[in-house]
């Protein structure tokens, strides 16, 4: 579903090129296969959480999946230590 | 007193020493709206008997040699996504409209009022805060005095036409990716976000609990100022609001920006702007000396994380509606949170790591400059319902692109002043962005932009069509 992001680093705060060494390609499919993809999340996800999508609505939202998954491709991949603390933090 | 055109701190100087009453203020503010709104669109309640009632009380306590507040009789509006006593808080839908009447107000207004502030009424906005053009397909669009065939912007659409259309000089709004600083750019006034954490949110309908942002519109700095002083202070309704001491920076404002360390954000924030917005940001760097370029490392997968966030949380905040009244949502509103549902974890968690390691970079900036400029919006305000904008022989989405400049700097809760440029036809914002916990920082800068004339909130003529647009 997503690719690995091109890289855009700026000079500052850079990631190094080794520290990319270790994410794993993956396999990617043509637009067919996307659709198809994103067909088979909604229908899923759809179920699991029992939201009746109509379906004149299933355009829109396999459409703004498919920009949520553009968009995330720019990060998923961005190299971070396992021990990257999330932005969010809880106080007990 | 013409009170229609002047600034709160005139307005509250006037009540204060006798010039005028709050009555009288508020009559005048409530006389604008009957007559404006009709054509901008931007209330959606007004209060007439509540705020003559307040006002009444402002003009006693004068009487009674009581000291007023530093708002004394100034007339102000909320975005409806601000509870108000009595009131269902619409947040823009057609749904919560069936909400119980809000018990009590939101914080901020609570802490305006204290300060003599008078509330006349709630203001349109983009549906559940999930929007940057002020339309609404439940309550018509806010219209841009400037142009009222132009959009506001949002989502606090009627923030922005209320305070650049003169029914009130001071309106609150939210800002969770832009939508403070979207319409104050292209209404051309002003408009501060704060720091994340430093207003607080109680009592207001929430759209993204990691991005929420509370803050002020107003016609000039002094007014930001005096509206942000009135409403800091912890909350404990709010876990988010930071236990911070109130750090009044109205008194600081005067200081300028001298001595201040003032750069251009470069790379991501200068492509893709169109000529007005390449004008303004000139104008606004001329005016202050700046000509140090400085670049926000990886602000686009910044703006990517902050999408998906958003998504994410504001899919799972409506799913319940999503379930049970997906017909009455705006479609396309309703199209963007459905999917919100169903965007994997792993793709949040990510974005959220990612967020604190962008944060981690763009402070190691702030150690060698106090303020950065950088657009507020790519363009002036385009039409109403306009879907497409053409930049470089590139066809762009209107909605999705108003805010690549504001989305990567609320993305980690930095301070933003907007501030306007006059230019014609149509004004354009410029974002003055600071260290966390400095809007005292973006303030001075943006008093002394006014002060030099680079700067400042023009009035409409309230009128259509001032030219033909692309």
């Amino acid at each position: 579903m997503a690719k690995r992001a091109k890289s855009s680093r700026s000079k500052v705060g850079a990631p190094r090129a080794k520290e990319r060494a270790g994410v794993i390609s993956r396999k990617r499919g043509g637009k067919a296969a996307q659709q198809n993809s994103l067909d088979d999340l909604v229908a899923a996800a759809a179920r699991a959480l029992d939201l009746a999508i109509a379906p004149e609505w299933r355009g829109g939202v396999k459409a703004n999946l498919a920009v949520t998954f553009a968009f995330a491709e720019l990060f998923v991949d961005f190299p971070l230590p396992d021990e990257a603390e999330p932005a969010p933090v809880f106080s007990a | 007193m013409d009170t229609a055109w002047a600034h709160a701190s005139e307005i509250a100087a006037a009540v204060a020493d006798g010039r005028t009453s709050a009555s009288a203020v508020v009559r005048a503010a409530l006389a604008r709206i009957a007559a404006d709104n009709p054509v901008l669109n931007a209330f959606t309640a007004v209060l007439e008997d509540r705020a003559l009632a307040k006002a009444r009380a402002i003009d006693a306590a004068r009487l009674a040699g009581h000291p007023l507040g530093a708002l004394a009789g100034v007339p102000f509006a909320v975005k409806n996504l601000f509870d108000v006593a009595g009131l269902p808080t619409l947040a823009g839908s057609k749904i919560n409209c069936e909400r119980a009447p809000a018990p009590r107000d939101a914080t901020l207004i609570a802490r305006l009022e204290a300060n003599g502030a008078v509330l006349v009424g709630t203001l349109n906005m983009g549906e559940y805060a999930y929007d940057f053009t002020g339309e609404n397909v439940h309550y018509g669009p806010s219209r841009n005095p400037h142009d009222v065939a132009c959009m506001t912007g949002g989502s606090s659409g009627g923030s922005g036409g209320a305070v650049a259309g003169g029914l009130v000089p001071l309106a609150l709004g939210s800002d969770t990716n832009g939508s403070i600083r979207v319409p104050a750019s292209l209404c051309g006034v002003f408009g501060l976000k704060p720091t994340f954490g430093r207003l607080s949110r109680a009592h207001t309908f929430p759209f993204v609990a990691s991005l929420d942002h509370l803050g002020p519109f107003a016609r000039s700095t002094r007014d930001l100022a005096l509206a942000y002083d009135a409403m800091q202070g912890h909350d404990g309704d709010d876990p988010v609001c930071a236990a911070r001491p109130i750090e009044p920076v109205a008194p600081e404002i005067a200081r300028g920006s001298e001595g201040l360390r003032i750069a251009i954000a470069g790379g991501y924030f200068r492509a893709g702007v169109f000529p007005e917005a390449q004008t303004a940001l000139a104008r606004v760097a001329a005016a202050l000396g700046a000509a140090t370029e400085i670049e926000l490392p990886q602000a686009k997968r910044a703006r990517a994380a902050a999408y998906v966030i958003t998504a994410a949380e504001g899919g799972a905040l409506h799913l319940a509606r999503l379930r049970t009244r997906a017909h009455d949502f705006d479609p396309a509103v309703r199209d963007r949170l459905i999917a919100g549902t169903m965007i994997p974890a792993a793709l949040v968690t990510k974005a959220q790591k990612f967020r604190r390691w962008y944060r981690e970079q763009v402070l190691a900036l702030f150690a060698g400059v106090d303020a950065v400029l950088a657009p507020a919006t790519p363009c002036a305000a385009p039409l109403i319902g306009q879907q497409t904008f053409v930049l470089d022989g590139v066809e762009l989405a209107v909605r999705a692109n108003l805010g690549l400049y504001t989305q990567p700097i609320s993305f980690i809760g930095l301070p933003v002043v907007a501030v306007p440029v006059p230019l014609e036809p149509m004004p354009i914002g410029v974002q003055i962005i600071a260290a966390p916990w400095r809007e005292d920082v973006a303030l001075r800068v943006a008093y002394a932009l006014e002060q030099a004339g680079a700067v400042a909130a023009s009035k409409p003529s309230l009128k259509g069509d001032k030219q033909p647009r692309k």
